[in-house]
């Protein structure tokens, strides 16, 4: 599980988060909504340990671990999974090749053997399935050529195949037409399980229809202003985020 | 200090040695290059197309020279039972700067196409090879060219007659031999006839520990129609300077691929010229070079267009780390007359350190007006946020760092056409970045 402990992060020396707490317990999906600029990126960044921010206080803990003095590709194989909001596109990196490599390497840190090729194949087979991803675009470049909804479409099936503990998505929906956000949420409800949580950014409440939270907490100028339940969710789709500015007194 | 003294003492000294080490044809043309190169000398840093590269120094040791042309104890057939796996090709082999003649070889080549000492078949065959040797390496502009073909005694020739395919790649390896710091002056002749085909992969190693420098010049004529590709594969050790001039002259329809690709060597140099003289002639050429430590690699280019509808297209690629150095200039010229031409080049490049240094100099003459062309280079770093990408996968620092550089040179590993050998360089390229030994499976002794 989760434990965010006043947190403070900043990126070329300016403030991003102000002390954020939060709780996520195994089984949970919370959504993490606010106006542009809050800080919901710069969290997602900052809990994968993206070396562009700079962490200046607090204590992140992930199942007894501190998180915070972990690299990217530790955390990874701690099972922390972030979606990009913008995939990168990697040219001359296979899907295949990617994939492999990864799963490798998080079996290689868990002290299991690689991978067979065969076995291999046949999860990304399966895997591919969750998201109704081509078979072609596995053989292509990493996130090469491929459209939005098919790089939203890849960043869920990376998550299928890593089977991570705790997912957080990026402003998934972005991007996305109403049918390709379907599959993708379909994706993550499939993988969803009492034991993996799931961490969801979004600006609207249009991903919530499909990926329903337990808990929704509004990010403002790098603090978490209010929590609650489903129902904040739609509270702020009907009202804006100005009352909530004004509740926090400005 | 004057550095060619020395040479043209030498030269002088054993001219009749020289001469009677070789053949007439190599002789007729060797007088002449003698006069450029006392004139021209060995390239300065000062002149333009040797800016980032002082090629002096490299010929300053006192090196032995051949040229009595004693035979190197060595049978390069036992030494490298087969340096591709998976490749089915001719082997051949040019020991320093003499030819290997294997007696116990089998040919199997097609019918009427001549491989071989380039010195012997300027004996058997001296109209044929005088018609095309020291045509296009002129000696009167580069004083290596003009050094080597004053001194050249012998090296690989290979004729492939009109309409005739050579399936099989031929593969030279080109070995440097010697207990003592040595300089080898090699020369190489190709020519493909109307609407032949053939494919050349040239291996560059090393046996010994000393100080080597090859100066080797490369004449090709593919003519109408014909196909050559030619790929040469430098994989030496820090103490050898390669300066591999080669000059290719197309015939319209003709099409030719040239990927110079240098895993590992001291200093590099490559010259490479092509003339498309007739229309409709198509040239590709690449090349990719990983350096570290002090090593240096220039790859000099020039591809004229003198006729009209011809294509060419230029890539080359380098990974630099620790101090290395690396140069590319490339000169796109085309003719008043070359009208329809289509020229594209690219040039990117990676410092994996703040020491490492990358010249690079994209150039375009242009005279005629109904063009398309385009040039251009980028000197950067891997792209830290493709970095981050695979590693919030797991995928640790160094691991995601080689999948980048690895992905970075691979369109100019896709350029070659041969299977076997488009496998044996990933794999040589991938264990050249993880800091493993460069051998090639099933070479005892390239490393």
């Amino acid at each position: 599980m989760l434990e965010i402990k006043n947190l403070h992060a900043n990126i070329n020396g300016k403030e991003i988060l102000k002390g954020i707490n939060l709780l996520v317990k195994p089984g949970e999906v919370h959504a993490i909504m606010g106006p542009n600029g809050s800080g919901k990126s710069t969290l997602a960044s900052v809990l994968t340990g993206n070396p562009a921010f700079e962490v200046t206080e607090g204590e992140v803990s992930f199942y007894g671990k501190n998180l915070l003095e972990l690299l990217p590709e530790e955390r990874a194989c701690e099972g922390v999974f972030l979606s990009f909001q913008y995939p990168v596109e990697i040219p001359g990196v296979s899907m295949v090749n990617f994939m492999r490599t990864a799963v490798n390497q998080q079996r290689k840190y868990r002290g299991l053997e690689p991978m067979s090729a065969s076995d291999f194949l046949k999860l990304m087979r399966e895997k591919k399935e969750y998201v109704e991803l081509d078979n072609k675009l596995a053989n292509r470049s990493v996130n090469e050529g491929f459209s939005g909804g098919e790089k939203k479409r890849n960043e869920i099936f990376q998550m299928a195949m890593l089977e991570p503990r705790l997912s957080i998505l990026d402003e998934t929906d972005s991007g996305l037409d109403i049918d390709a956000l379907r599959i993708v949420a379909n994706g993550v409800n499939a993988l969803k399980s009492a034991e993996n949580s799931t961490l969801v950014i979004t600006h609207y409440q249009r991903l919530l229809d499909y990926i329903v939270p337990d808990f929704v907490h509004v990010l403002y100028n790098g603090q978490i202003v209010k929590s609650a339940g489903k129902e904040l969710a739609l509270e702020l789709e009907e009202k804006g985020y100005d009352w909530i500015k004004k509740e926090v007194g400005e | 200090m004057n550095i060619e003294q020395p040479y043209i003492d030498l030269y002088n000294q054993h001219k009749k040695a020289i001469e009677k080490n070789s053949s007439l044809v190599f002789n007729g043309a060797r007088e002449k290059a003698f006069i450029h190169f006392k004139k021209l000398g060995f390239p300065t840093d000062k002149m333009e197309p040797y800016l980032y590269t002082n090629l002096r120094k490299a010929f300053e040791p006192d090196y032995g020279l051949n040229i009595n042309a004693l035979e190197i104890p060595i049978n390069p057939y036992e030494v490298f039972h087969c340096s591709v796996p998976g490749l089915s090709a001719h082997l051949y082999f040019v020991v320093n700067d003499q030819f290997y003649s294997n007696l116990t070889q089998k040919s199997d080549l097609p019918k009427g196409v001549l491989i071989g000492s380039l010195k012997d078949y300027a004996k058997t065959h001296p109209e044929l090879v005088e018609e095309y040797y020291a045509k296009i390496a002129r000696t009167n502009q580069d004083g290596t060219v003009a050094f080597n073909t004053a001194f050249a005694e012998d090296g690989f020739f290979m004729y492939v007659p009109k309409g005739v395919i050579i399936e099989k790649p031929i593969q030279l390896i080109n070995v440097m031999r010697a207990d003592v710091d040595l300089l080898a002056n090699s020369r190489n002749l190709i020519i493909i006839e109307e609407g032949a085909q053939a494919k050349v992969l040239l291996c560059e190693h090393t046996m010994d520990k000393v100080t080597f420098l090859c100066n080797r010049v490369t004449e090709v004529f593919v003519a109408k129609n014909a196909i050559y590709e030619h790929y040469k594969l430098e994989n030496t050790h820090n103490k050898m300077t390669h300066i591999g001039s080669l000059f290719i002259e197309q015939q319209a329809n003709s099409s030719v691929l040239v990927n110079e690709i240098t895993l590992h060597n001291g200093l590099t140099r490559n010259n490479t010229h092509i003339a498309l003289n007739g229309e409709y002639a198509e040239t590709t050429i690449c090349g990719m070079a990983i350096g570290d430590k002090t090593q240096h690699i220039d790859n000099y280019s020039l591809i004229e267009h003198n006729n009209a509808n011809c294509k060419s297209t230029e890539l080359f690629k380098y990974v630099l780390d620790d101090t290395a150095r690396g140069v590319f200039s490339g000169k796109i010229f085309v003719a008043k007359d070359a009208q329809k031409t289509e020229a594209f080049q690219t040039n990117k490049n990676i410092c994996m350190t703040k020491e490492a240094r990358m010249h690079t100099k994209p150039q375009l003459e242009i005279y005629a007006d109904d063009v398309k062309c385009s040039h251009g280079a980028t000197v950067g770093q891997l792209d830290e946020n493709a970095l981050f990408y695979l590693r919030s996968r797991g995928i640790a620092e160094p691991e995601a760092r080689m999948l980048l550089m690895f992905a970075f040179v691979d369109d100019v590993i896709g350029k070659i056409t041969v299977p076997a050998l488009q496998d044996n360089i990933r794999m040589l390229v991938e264990k050249r970045f993880r800091g493993e030994l460069s051998k090639c499976i099933g070479c005892i002794n390239c490393s």
